[in-house]
């Protein structure tokens, strides 16, 4: 933890920006550059910065969540979406998609497990690092 | 139970209670309808692909061998939750046991019906699971610990040689599929790999049905709460070695290997496990080693392998589940009600506990194989498919014929003695148990009569079926029936009460004496388990203090080092540097912008490896991944760019906050090693960028990236190929390493943890890691 001012103040905004910014490049992952894991480092960097700028205690505070428990779920989801797959009929870990409001010229809203996926896969990156930085930061 | 905290009071276990009782209820309904089909000859299929390029599905068949298992996993599951609703209804982790129950009823069914090698495993190691955390479900006692552990170690040993054995048998028949497999015996029998399948099978049986010598497990496993032991040790889990023997035997039975292993080891299990249980004084001990004699029987006739055997077998699979179960709930209740399980203490129970009496007396008759139960006739159809056998029938016969004497003695010792004569003094005075408890018993005593005076149902719903799926023939004619004739078979029946009758007025004498001449035998397995354990400890601390210096630098010389002899080997042993590098083609086409990258790449490694202090060497190590990031903008990898900048920083932070804790770089011990470093980084270096040279001057075979170019959008929906092969074409790999991911963060989280605690802990537990 630094006691600085300056950090201080700029790790509010950062850090919301940087979530932010996670969740956009998830959300864009599947057709230009990001996805799952490049969010989840982004997310988990916005809150390294926060453990740095105020401490590892005021950041559990502000995850709400252990960070541990936030990859368990993470790998739930991912398994979850693998599974999903089961229900149709289909092997294993088979994307399903379903595009709402299509029309023949618009493909609508795609909606997939695929997605699913990859929120599984941002999860677990954020909630590992956190849980290795978190640590660290305490123990060391 | 031992277990610490106090009592909490539920009407019938709460709703945990309930529903399990409903779930198992449920599934016995839902798989009669199966009856139909499966008794007529028709086995029912049904499957979902789970993986299909690897041949891994989740298919069920269910014909009468599986049948039969789910019938009798999911109706004696229900009476034994019903039962343990009142037995552990009120204990605080209740609702623990329940979920460990049901997941080993799944596990269990699953294991029945599974029609695909590898799910089958999968089902396999659940019970083993299930089963480890229900022995030990009274934690807090050592010895239940222990026994669970060596349940554990045991079966899931054999476990791991059963994978062996099922992926080279998958392999041998082309298929994992066991509908696919049973078909092709003759081919699997002539081939090469068939004597080490066999091997690496019977391992996986034998250590789960706990044959000699891997026996000593089950009589420990009976530390688990009394209606684990009724469902899981008696009627279910332990017979699921014999249900794999059983369900191989078309496809590997018929050899003399499999006749003389399991004729020997099942015929040397019974009579073994019959002496045994009349040793003993506890009478669930007894009823544990019984069922172990009863395991060893069904080795045995399936080993024996004709048509008779097998039917005797089915036969006597059926009725032991009956009469077992309802022994092992009739002792918990006893045990329930009197707070004892002593032979020696325990008489007259009959007039205090009436209906349990009457239950366990129903079960006893039959185990003792009396007429008109069913019992006789499964004793009865052993005798004759023995007599039978054209090989080995006099010890087929000879054995069983020991074992069922010691049987009718057991079955007095357990239910005539201690609910006959005058009422003894126990330490809680002997009362009736609730009709939740006693009416398991007495379901299953009024199936093994129903069954004995009417076989002609269980032969066709059961033992027919079941008969023809381990033969493999579904032409053979089975008939059950009480009694036809006086023949071989009948007179030593009649000989078999007048001697059983014999050992049981002299069993106390004789269990003396064969507690002296156990005592004098010098083998016994249960110490020499301990024996077995304390040698892999002492392998273990050996191989520790030679491989874990606990000095990192060390440990990354040794990683480096090991890289560096590979690459080399390989190199050399390929002739991999047969190459000629075109050097002016190569450099044309860098601009100003990647030779400047370069340098500052280079001064970011030089930096890093001549100063002392630490922060600059981990500022510089940044400069470098900063700088292989711009290498991969420049050749246009986005993706891979981000994933460095980010893992770069993050690591940076890492680093930097252990760092802070370690002393200065430059030591005078440090500056001695300076030199090997340098030659190990050297030689990596040169290594790397030989095989970094050496790939780009061969072709580049571009099918996948030409194929994942023009399905990724029509097929996936994703414009970005990178990410698409990530979440969908190789999704499954992507879950494996996001696991991995987990785990070595919850790993790494838990030695920083243990770190502060692990000073007082080691004091506190160290004498309790067995």
């Amino acid at each position: 933890m630094m006691n600085s001012i300056i950090l201080n103040a700029a790790t509010r905004l950062l850090t919301a920006l940087l979530l932010l910014f996670s969740v956009y490049m998830l959300w864009r992952g599947h057709n230009l550059p990001g996805g799952g894991f490049i969010g989840g480092l982004i997310g988990a960097t916005g809150f390294v910065l926060h453990a740095i700028a105020m401490g590892a205690d005021a950041t559990r505070k502000a995850l709400r969540h252990d960070p541990q428990n936030i990859a368990m779920i993470g790998l739930g989801v991912a398994l979850f979406a693998g599974v999903f797959a089961a229900f149709d009929g289909d092997a294993f870990f088979t994307g399903q998609w379903l595009f709402f409001g299509a029309t023949e010229t618009d493909k609508g809203l795609p909606i997939s497990t695929v997605l699913m996926f990859d929120v599984g896969v941002y999860l677990v990156v954020f909630g590992a690092i956190l849980t290795l930085v978190l640590a660290l930061e305490e123990e060391v | 139970m031992g277990k610490s905290g106090t009592d909490v009071p539920r009407v019938y276990g709460g709703p945990a209670g309930w529903i399990s009782v409903a779930i198992p209820a449920t599934i016995f309904v839902y798989m009669l309808q199966f009856m139909a089909p499966v008794a007529a000859g028709q086995p029912v299929l049904l499957g979902l692909d789970w993986v299909p390029s690897m041949d891994i599905r989740l298919s069920v068949a269910i014909d009468g061998l599986s049948l039969t298992f789910a019938l009798l996993i999911s109706g004696i599951g229900a009476l034994v939750t019903l039962y343990s609703t009142k037995y552990l209804g009120n204990h605080p982790e209740y609702p623990r046991f329940v979920l460990f129950l049901m997941m080993f009823m799944a596990g269990m069914l699953g294991l029945v019906l599974a029609d695909n090698l590898i799910a089958l495993f999968v089902f396999w190691e659940i019970t083993t699971i299930s089963s480890y955390l229900l022995i030990g479900f009274t934690s807090d006692e050592a010895k239940s610990r222990r026994s669970a552990l060596q349940a554990l170690l045991v079966t899931g040993t054999g476990g791991l040689a059963l994978l062996a054995g099922m992926i080279m048998l998958g392999n041998v028949a082309g298929s994992f599929e066991l509908s696919v497999i049973l078909q092709q015996g003759d081919a699997i029998r002539a081939h090469p790999l068939y004597v080490p399948i066999v091997i690496l099978f019977l391992a996986g049986a034998f250590t789960k049905s706990a044959q000699f010598p891997f026996h000593f497990w089950l009589p420990n496993a009976m530390a688990a709460p009394t209606p684990v032991s009724a469902y899981l040790h008696s009627a279910t889990m332990v017979k699921g070695g014999v249900y794999l023997m059983a369900r191989m035997n078309p496809a590997l039975g018929e050899t003399d290997l499999w006749f003389w292993t399991l004729i020997i080891a099942g015929g040397f299990t019974t009579v073994f496990a019959s002496i045994l249980a009349v040793r003993q004084t506890d009478i669930k001990m007894v009823l544990a080693y019984t069922t172990l004699m009863a395991l060893g029987a069904l080795t045995l006739f399936i080993g024996a392998g004709s048509a008779a055997a097998i039917k005797a077998a089915m036969t006597f699979l059926v009725v032991h589940s009956l009469y077992k179960a309802a022994l092992f709930l009739m002792i918990g209740i006893v045990d329930h009600e009197t707070g004892t399980r002593d032979a020696n203490i325990l008489r007259g129970l009959g007039r205090k506990m009436p209906l349990t009496f009457l239950g366990g007396a129903l079960a006893a008759i039959s185990m003792a194989g009396i007429p008109p139960f069913v019992g006789f006739i499964g004793k009865e159809f052993l005798y004759k498919a023995g007599l039978e056998l054209d090989v080995a029938s006099l010890w087929v016969t000879g054995t069983i014929f020991a074992a069922s004497v010691l049987m009718f003695a057991a079955a007095g010792i357990s239910v005539l003695r201690p609910f006959t004569g005058p009422l003894a003094d126990t330490p809680t005075p002997a009362h009736e148990g609730p009709w939740a408890m006693w009416i398991g018993p007495l379901i299953l005593g009024a199936f093994s009569l129903g069954f004995g005076l009417f076989p002609n149902t269980i032969e066709a719903w059961l033992v027919a079926p079941g008969t023809w799926a381990v033969y493999g023939d579904y032409s053979y004619v089975v008939d059950l029936y009480l009694f036809k004739e006086v023949n071989a078979a009948f007179i030593l029946s009649l000989v078999t009460f007048a001697t059983g009758a014999a050992v049981y007025l002299v069993h106390r004498p004789l269990r003396d004496w064969l507690g002296r001449v156990f005592a004098a035998n010098p083998i016994k397995f249960d110490p020499g388990w301990d024996r077995v354990l304390d040698g892999l400890k002492a392998l273990a601390a050996w191989q520790t203090g030679i491989l874990q210096s606990g000095v990192l630098q060390r440990y990354i010389f040794t990683v480096f080092a090991t890289l560096a002899i590979a690459i080399g080997a390989t190199i050399w042993a390929k002739d991999a540097l047969n190459f000629r590098v075109d050097w002016a083609a190569a450099l044309s086409g860098l601009a100003f912008m990647h030779f400047a990258v370069l340098v500052f790449i280079i001064a970011g490694a030089i930096m890093a490896a001549i100063t002392n202090n630490r922060m600059t060497a981990i500022a510089s190590l940044g400069v470098v991944g900063v700088g292989v990031a711009l290498i991969f903008i420049m050749f246009s990898a986005p993706d891979v760019a981000i994933t460095q900048l980010l893992v770069e920083t993050l690591s940076i932070v890492l680093v930097a906050v252990v760092m802070l804790k370690l002393p200065q770089l430059g030591m005078r011990h440090e500056q001695a090693a300076r030199p090997f470093h340098l030659a190990l980084s050297a030689v990596v270096g040169g290594l790397v960028t030989l095989v970094l040279i050496g790939v780009v001057q061969g072709d580049i075979d571009r099918r996948l990236t030409d194929y994942f170019e023009v399905t990724s959008l029509p097929e996936a929906f994703g414009a970005n190929i990178v990410n698409v092969i990530l979440v969908d074409f190789r999704a499954i790999d992507t879950f494996g390493e996001i696991a991995v991911v987990v785990i070595a963060a919850l790993a790494s989280y838990g030695l920083l943890r243990s770190a502060r605690y692990g000073a007082d802990r080691s004091k506190g537990e160290g004498e309790d890691r067995t």
